[in-house]
């Protein structure tokens, strides 16, 4: 943060008068920053809190229904998870670096970084609907012509099977809970990716301003806040891999 | 009673409402609807608000009509089942969580901080139109037939079994939701970030420290009813079943998701409104409110307590007995900074200069009616008493008592109290004492009864009761009308006020508050400088040198 006080302070004492984009009702631009940038964490907190409710569902639901749990997840490709995984990770890096071009006002290093990270994120969606059309294929989506056969006898499954040849077939009644699992996995990724559509899009209407050259005149703090939010979105993925893909992996 | 008033209004001859106000200073319907000046979405929203709140009363007057009768015969248990539902759902949603944040918080925090507006303009705006439109679902709701799972939603009732328009409602809560998460971050970021040069935490008024504790629980508990009311749709729609026990989910779960927002919730109701009592029972009798420091924490208290006690809503749900004790322990706890708020508010009455003018006398209704209410909630957090009390009207006298007899009287107490600033014009005072009195009177008839009723065992939510419990039903009706005329009349002489009324001038009720040292009604930048905080808040005697100043300037 020193860096970005550092140029707030420049720009005010050069111009010694308000900054354009500083808004009537704040005494100095190093308030508005703090104040804004207090708001979206804020504005986080409630997200925490909105998600909390959906995995306080999944870790009840998972604590009573273990077996069925593990054996839905294997399901899910661990592969396909961890590159997804890394692609957020990346696109966290490109989205930091893109506000620390913005704090440094260069614009070409800005708009690079906001396109990079527009392109993982996109990325991230075709790797999710790969995933989804699997889960379609398999009927294994619930409440929609869900399937239990690679739950009941995990024989007829050979791709899975291959790889966890100890899963073993699960009585009808642990069985129909991996409709559970999957509602649940659909409802959390789901909602993950709604927050990823909203930022992407979102980040395509930054690069549009960010290539008029709107956020390298000192005021980065679109810039800055909509990268806790990118940043956000990435949290809740690196703890939505854990709980959904590697139950069984400790 | 030596002294009988303490308004000083300024030589009527001559007194003018200064020509620069923030009513003035733009004209058009767009300057209204596209503004960003807080004073203004304040007053959009207290039109909103009311307009809510009479469309509420209207349905609970439907209420009380049917219950006149032991049959039910004005209408059909059905529509009875529609009309409580939209009542509860219109009076909680769109009239008491809004009620005194949206409208007087979001009036004059900023000016009781030294402000000049909120830190997100555009997002307060942003929020009065996710009202807007969350009450244009509601009434749509209502249009195209109602819906009849009460406001609680409960599955799998809400999810399975009923035909009623579930969703629409279900939207509308989730979109006011949102409005409501808004006001309370602004909030939040406007208390920490915007406070004028001197305004320490412990100078703050009481009413900003109640509405900041408010807000804490607006921002952490909304959200959880939003996820709880998305996975109620996705059970209607796609039959998804964490709420369904015939595919392995909870309807419990349910319970602790709503109730984790609506416990909370009903301190969202009550919080803002114990700020306006510290205000008013502070100017009426000319005393710095007694124990400041442990009013503005048992503000934090209750918010903090408020979250560790939604499932005293469920000791009869089926969750553990063990549960059932330690909810019911911590129940209990509220009842701690309730009760040092209650006392507080008394000792500063001890040895005061009191006087009798409309907002003290809301005031007093609400020490009174809120004792009444939060002491029967102990009963009720009692969890042997509860089982024998729940789903009967002693509930819904409870709950009535702390929301109507509290909330509304502090909401009117506020509104008496700050109209002469918002509109630079007092109210009449006669007429307004009035109906100060008829409004507790008539609450009094209206929801005692229903204490008896309940302890007698009559169930809430049924259109047709025994013929026994009659007489006391026709006092609760009698008293609504009572009510009802409460209601109106402060309806009608406030908007005649707004042409007639005497002028004000700045500081009608010489109160110390920075938002009554500028004019009324204010500028769009509130004041002409940055004011600097230099004295305690509630400190009457700066408030005197500061006039004797005057005097000596202008002499």
């Amino acid at each position: 943060m020193s860096d970005s006080r550092a140029v707030i302070d420049a720009v005010t004492a050069e111009a010694h008068e308000h900054p354009a984009y500083q808004r009537h009702h704040f005494e100095t631009i190093t308030q508005q920053f703090d104040a804004t940038n207090f708001a979206m964490w804020l504005f986080l907190l409630t997200e925490v809190m909105f998600f909390g409710g959906l995995f306080t569902a999944y870790l009840i639901m998972r604590n009573w229904y273990y077996p069925a749990f593990v054996e839905a997840s294997h399901q899910l490709n661990i592969g396909w998870g961890t590159a997804n995984t890394g692609i957020l990770i990346l696109s966290s890096f490109t989205m930091a670096m893109g506000v620390w071009n913005a704090q440094k006002q260069r614009k070409r290093g800005l708009v690079g970084c906001l396109i990079l990270t527009f392109i993982l994120g996109l990325a991230f969606l075709g790797v999710k609907t790969i995933e989804y059309s699997e889960k379609y294929e398999k009927h294994h989506i619930p409440g929609f012509h869900y399937s239990m056969s690679s739950f009941l006898d995990p024989a007829s499954d050979p791709d899975v099977h291959s790889s966890y040849p100890e899963d073993k077939p699960l009585a009808l009644d642990m069985a129909r809970h991996t409709e559970l699992y999957f509602f649940l996995y659909f409802a959390m990724t789901g909602m993950h990716a709604l927050h990823m559509i909203i930022g992407i899009a979102i980040l395509g209407y930054l690069i549009v301003r960010a290539q008029a050259g709107d956020f390298t005149t000192g005021h980065f703090t679109y810039i800055e806040n909509f990268g806790l939010y990118w940043h956000f979105v990435d949290i809740i993925w690196i703890f939505l891999f854990p709980l959904l893909y590697l139950i069984s992996r400790h | 009673m030596s002294a009988t008033t303490l308004v000083t209004l300024p030589d009527q001859a001559t007194a003018r409402i200064p020509k620069m106000n923030f009513i003035t200073k733009e004209n058009g319907l767009l300057s209204w609807l596209l503004t960003g000046d807080h004073k203004r979405i304040a007053t959009l929203y207290l039109i909103s608000i009311t307009f809510f709140f009479f469309i509420g009363g209207a349905l609970a007057g439907l209420i009380r009509l049917e219950l006149l009768t032991p049959q039910s015969d004005l209408m059909a248990s059905d529509t009875y089942n529609k009309v409580f539902t939209m009542h509860g759902i219109v009076m909680i949603f769109l009239f008491l969580v809004p009620s005194v944040p949206a409208t007087l918080g979001n009036f004059f925090i900023p000016m009781m901080i030294g402000a000049k507006d909120l830190a997100l303009p555009k997002i307060n705006l942003l929020s009065w139109y996710l009202y807007v439109v969350g009450g244009i679902l509601v009434l749509y709701t209502m249009i195209s037939g109602g819906v009849d799972t009460g406001w609680t939603f409960t599955t799998p009732l809400s999810t399975h079994y009923v035909n009623t328009n579930v969703m629409s409602t279900g939207l509308a809560i989730f979109i006011a939701g949102f409005s409501s998460i808004f006001t309370g971050l602004n909030f939040i970021v406007t208390i920490h970030k915007m406070r004028c040069p001197g305004m320490t935490w412990f100078r703050l008024p009481l009413f900003v420290w109640a509405n900041y504790a408010a807000s804490i629980l607006m921002v952490l508990g909304t959200p959880v009813l939003a996820i709880a009311i998305v996975l109620v749709a996705l059970e209607r729609t796609i039959g998804i079943g964490v709420f369904d026990p015939t595919r392995g989910g909870d309807p419990l779960l349910f319970q602790h998701l709503f109730w984790f927002y609506s416990h909370p919730a009903v301190y969202i109701m009550i919080l803002p409104g114990m700020g306006v009592i510290s205000e008013t029972i502070s100017t009426f009798s000319r005393k710095r409110v007694f124990g400041y420091t442990a009013v503005a924490f048992s503000s934090v208290a209750i918010a903090v307590f408020g979250f560790f006690v939604w499932a005293h809503h469920m000791f009869i749900m089926g969750i553990s007995n063990y549960s059932a004790l330690v909810f019911s322990l911590l129940t209990m706890l509220v009842a701690v900074p309730s009760a040092i708020k209650i006392f507080n508010w008394t000792f500063t009455l001890y040895k005061g200069s009191i006087t009798f003018e409309t907002p003290m006398l809301y005031s007093f209704g609400f020490m009174g009616l809120f004792t009444i209410g939060g002491l029967t909630g102990v009963f009720l957090g009692a969890s042997g008493t509860d089982i024998h009390l729940t789903e009967t009207y002693f509930i819904v006298a409870h709950f009535h008592f702390v929301m109507v007899g509290g909330m509304l009287m502090a909401f009117l107490a506020g509104v008496h109290f700050w109209w002469p600033k918002m509109t630079g014009r007092m109210y009449p005072e006669k007429i307004s004492q009035l109906a100060a009195l008829i409004t507790f009177i008539g609450f009094n008839f209206t929801f005692f009864p229903q204490f008896i009723l309940g302890t007698l065992g009559m169930p809430r939510r049924y259109a047709a009761y025994p013929p026994e419990f009659q007489i006391l039903n026709v006092f609760s009706t009698a008293g609504a009308t009572i009510l009802g005329v409460g209601y109106l009349l402060p309806v009608l002489y406030l908007v005649w006020s707004l042409k007639y009324g005497e002028i004000a001038g700045d500081n009608p009720w010489q109160a110390t508050g920075l938002e009554w040292q500028t004019q009324s009604p204010p500028l769009t930048e509130n004041f002409t400088t940055t004011p600097v905080m230099d004295h305690e808040a509630y400190d009457y005697e700066w408030l005197e040198s500061q006039q004797a100043k005057e005097v000596a300037s202008v002499g």
